[in-house]
């Protein structure tokens, strides 16, 4: 305390520097104070085995949320994701075990199966004028539908070629890895492409891009189709997890993903919102749970948590919002 | 004038944000029955100033006196308690809501917490009655034009028996007709002793409403004067620098013909238009609002879907309702309302001088990061952008920079013609005449202008041409040459106002009825 007053001039600076960076990165903040605080409550936070941990149960939904990422910097929202990724997984079990394709055509059938989704909530979002929340709606129910009329309610048995999806690699564990390419694909498509670059002048002001000649709709049915992929990505690796397609997988993943991207700074409002948040985000729910679940926090508990977390990250936004302006 | 007390003083205020005082040692007087008003570029403080009297902002040094009496206004409800109403730029009314529930917003009378409908529908037909408003009490305010909606806007106001009032640019939507319509509310306000402040970019409405002038120049108190100061004057007082043209409008010799517009037409919006742009030219749109220039120039601009009619561009045609092909084949369009519909206002400044050239300069699905910040750089200093940088999001700029930013990117997208709608709206007389000089540059590089404005001194001073368009048709067309703001009135109101036929020619006269049409102007609906 006494050094830091005894050179007030040299030490503010980057003091207030450190101050402006925590102010810009509240999620981060937050992330590492609570790691900081679970491994003071428990050593065993810190583990290897528990990163590790933590990272694959924080894949799926950071899968999900980076497709996310991209409809909500559009001002969108897509309500479909854990559905379409139930989808997926079941039509390649499907063609798997009912049909008898090869596992690697199968693992490529689940790709597209979320890809097609996606691009079907896509133009009807963008040329059939449904709002977002209503035609992704439409597209959890009929998904989510289609997943029980295929599987007939049962679970189905996965292509070996899935189940490597939830495996390892070497000694990593392949869905985390399978988080780190969704990541790099979303900063890189936001930040590189005039894809993404279009979608912050959409989700900004979609008149004001229209008139400047961005070809709005067709970026719509892109960021959809794009966030259906990311959703069948995440099903194969959720699938793989368990060697098998369930009829009631990732119901209510959606809600998770979107609140990483929220918890990431993306604004539902459109045309903000970056990869690396989004990636905190869904750090931040997983470590929350993983926290929780080592020190024998019930699990109705922990939803309340993570609902204060939401508000609380946005909260923080907010203000942040008004202390700059 | 006989030693008059002000009701309302800001004796030496002053105002600071973080370390940038924004107000500094202003002094501002409101006299019963007198209009006082704020003159100054965008970015004087005005806006400042008049949030000190209506309690939104307070103070960080000087004195405010109501009567003569030092007092604090910690919120607006201590203003409104004062009887100090304020009606702000933008339109503050719920659009389906009645006109009574509007006017009576916020005050609501009721009893057991269900509203005497009664006593509500009464006592704002008194509010509409002091201001002479005629207008049906149970018609959602939306559904009336802009000018009226003003008006309810000062009935909702005088409400609360205001005793003073503070117009802050209350004209800046308005065409001529309509503001002669708030200038007789003011007038009889003034006859009523009611004190007025009044803030409005346009020297001619100061001279012909005002009493005295409060000159204000980057946050300071340059002058009080009377408000039939020469306007030379006030200009100099208020940029502090002369400005020597107004309208720097050098014309040349037109060239081929860029733009050729033949029999368009849209339903309910606008019908038969036809004209031609050549190069070096500028075009002036002149009219009322809701006369059809806006849904022409954005049907042009591919914005809006047309019915019947064809637009070429050198020759060839232009498919209809197509933004993308309009832009790849030259055309730029700078909207009416930059906010809504020009800029992406959280976006950087690079971001939305690149919008046009993004996917045209894009490699594999690749932006050109490189060019398109390269390009934006040297844009933004052609156009003499000021800014900090060209990362800063585009809504720290002023409102005139900001145009420029939305100009720029056509610029940027080396755009041939250009459709101009209100381009000098809301900017102030330096940024203003910088535009001019962009224009100038286009026309002066082999570019057409087609540039709509509300402003009949802007048309004349720098169009070629003038069409004029009324009631979504085209009234006439007159060289700017010799072109007087009378000619170009009395051609806009050729097919609308019955009372002023009998100057007119006689092929204009088309019975109207004497009730309000509701405009076919979008911001109404």
């Amino acid at each position: 305390m006494s050094t830091a007053t005894a050179t007030p001039a040299t030490r503010t600076s980057p003091g207030r520097r450190l101050g402006q960076f925590a102010l810009n990165n509240g999620a981060l903040v937050g992330l590492l104070v609570l790691c900081l605080a679970l491994f003071i409550a428990t050593p065993r936070f810190l583990t290897i085995p528990n990163i590790i941990n933590i990272g694959i149960q924080a894949a799926v939904v950071a899968i999900l949320a980076f497709g996310m990422t991209f409809v909500i910097v559009t001002a969108g929202i897509d309500l479909s994701v854990g559905s379409v990724a139930a989808l997926g997984a079941m039509v390649s079990a499907f063609m798997f075990s009912d049909i008898g394709l090869p596992g690697w055509l199968t693992l490529l059938i689940g790709l597209l199966v979320g890809l097609a989704a996606g691009a079907v909530s896509g133009l009807g979002i963008a040329y059939g004028k449904l709002p977002a929340f209503i035609g992704t709606l439409a597209m959890m129910s009929v998904a989510r539908g289609l997943t029980l009329v295929v599987s007939d309610g049962t679970p189905l048995k996965t292509a070996p070629s899935v189940n490597a999806m939830g495996g390892d690699l070497a000694f990593l564990p392949v869905p985390i890895l399978m988080m780190a390419l969704a990541g790099v694909v979303c900063w890189f498509v936001l930040n590189r492409t005039i894809l993404g670059r279009s979608m912050y002048a959409i989700g900004g002001n979609t008149e004001a891009a229209r008139l400047s000649g961005l070809p709005v709709r067709k970026v719509l049915v892109a960021v959809y189709a794009l966030s259906g992929l990311f959703a069948g990505l995440a099903g194969m690796v959720l699938a793989g997890r368990l060697s098998s397609a369930q009829p009631q997988a990732g119901v209510s993943y959606e809600l998770d993903a979107i609140a990483a991207c929220v918890i990431g700074g993306a604004s539902l409002a459109g045309g903000s919102g970056r990869a690396s948040g989004t990636l905190i985000g869904a750090i931040l729910l997983a470590v929350i749970r993983n926290g929780l679940n080592i020190l024998n926090v019930s699990s109705f508990w922990q939803q309340v948590v993570i609902g204060l977390v939401i508000a609380l990250a946005v909260g923080f936004d907010v203000f942040r919002a008004k202390k700059t302006h | 004038m006989s030693d008059p007390t002000p009701v309302l003083s800001l004796d030496g205020v002053s105002k600071r944000f973080g370390p940038v005082t924004v107000v500094d040692h202003v002094s501002v007087n409101l006299y019963p029955g007198k209009v006082t008003a704020l003159l100054g570029e965008n970015g004087a403080g005005k806006s400042t100033v008049i949030k000190m009297m209506c309690g939104v902002y307070q103070p960080d040094g000087g004195r405010i006196l109501v009567d003569g009496k030092e007092t604090v206004i910690p919120d607006t409800r201590t203003a409104e308690a004062h009887g100090i109403a304020t009606i702000h730029q933008e339109l503050n009314l719920a659009p389906n809501m009645s006109v009574a529930e509007n006017v009576m917003l916020g005050r609501t009378p009721s009893a057991f917490g269900l509203v005497r409908r009664g006593e509500l529908r009464r006592r704002a037909k008194q509010a509409l009655d002091r201001i002479g408003l005629d207008v049906d009490l149970d018609r959602p305010v939306g559904t009336l034009g802009v000018a009226r909606q003003q008006l309810v806007e000062i009935a909702k106001a005088l409400a609360v028996d205001a005793r003073i009032l503070i117009l802050d640019e209350p004209t800046a939507a308005l065409t001529g007709r309509e503001i002669r319509q708030l200038f007789d509310v003011v007038e009889e306000l003034r006859a009523k002793g009611v004190a007025m402040a009044f803030i409005s970019h346009h020297l001619e409405e100061i001279a012909e409403i005002g009493d005295t002038v409060t000159v204000l120049r980057d946050g300071r108190f340059v002058g009080e004067v009377p408000a039939t100061t020469e306007q030379d004057e006030l200009i100099r007082m208020m940029v502090g620098r002369d400005i020597e043209d107004q309208f720097p409008r050098h014309r040349s010799d037109p060239g081929e013909v860029l733009l050729k517009v033949d029999g368009l037409t849209a339903e309910g919006r606008f019908r038969d238009v036809s004209f031609e742009v050549r190069a070096g030219e500028v075009l002036g749109m002149a009219g009322l609002v809701g006369a059809g220039r806006t849904e022409v120039v954005r049907a042009i601009a591919g914005a809006d879907d047309y019915e019947a009619g064809t637009v070429e561009l050198l020759g060839r045609r232009l498919p209809k309702h197509r933004v993308t092909q309009a832009i790849a084949r030259g055309i730029g369009h700078v909207p009416e309302d930059r906010k809504a519909e020009g800029l992406v206002l959280g976006g950087t400044v690079e971001e939305n001088l690149g919008y046009a050239t993004l996917w045209s300069t894009g490699h594999a699905g690749l932006a050109d990061r490189r060019g398109q910040r390269r390009r934006a750089d040297e844009v933004s200093k052609r156009l003499r952008v000021r800014l900090a940088s060209l990362d800063q999001p585009v809504r720290d700029l002023s409102g005139g920079n900001q145009q420029k930013v939305v100009f720029g990117r056509w610029v940027q997208a080396h755009s041939r013609v250009l459709l101009l709608d209100e381009p000098t709206r809301g900017v102030d007389v330096g940024a203003k005449v910088e535009i001019y000089e962009l224009i100038n540059q286009v026309t002066d590089n082999g570019g057409a202008v087609v540039m709509v404005s509300s402003e009949l001194p802007e048309v004349l001073g720098m169009s070629d041409r003038i069409l004029v368009m009324s009631r979504g048709r085209v009234a006439g067309e007159l060289p700017a040459e010799g072109a007087t703001q009378d000619r170009v009135m009395a051609l806009a109101v050729s097919a609308v106002e019955p009372g002023r036929a009998t100057d007119l020619p006689q092929e204009g006269i088309i019975t109207a009825s004497g009730d309000d049409p509701a405009p076919p102007d979008r911001k109404a609906s």
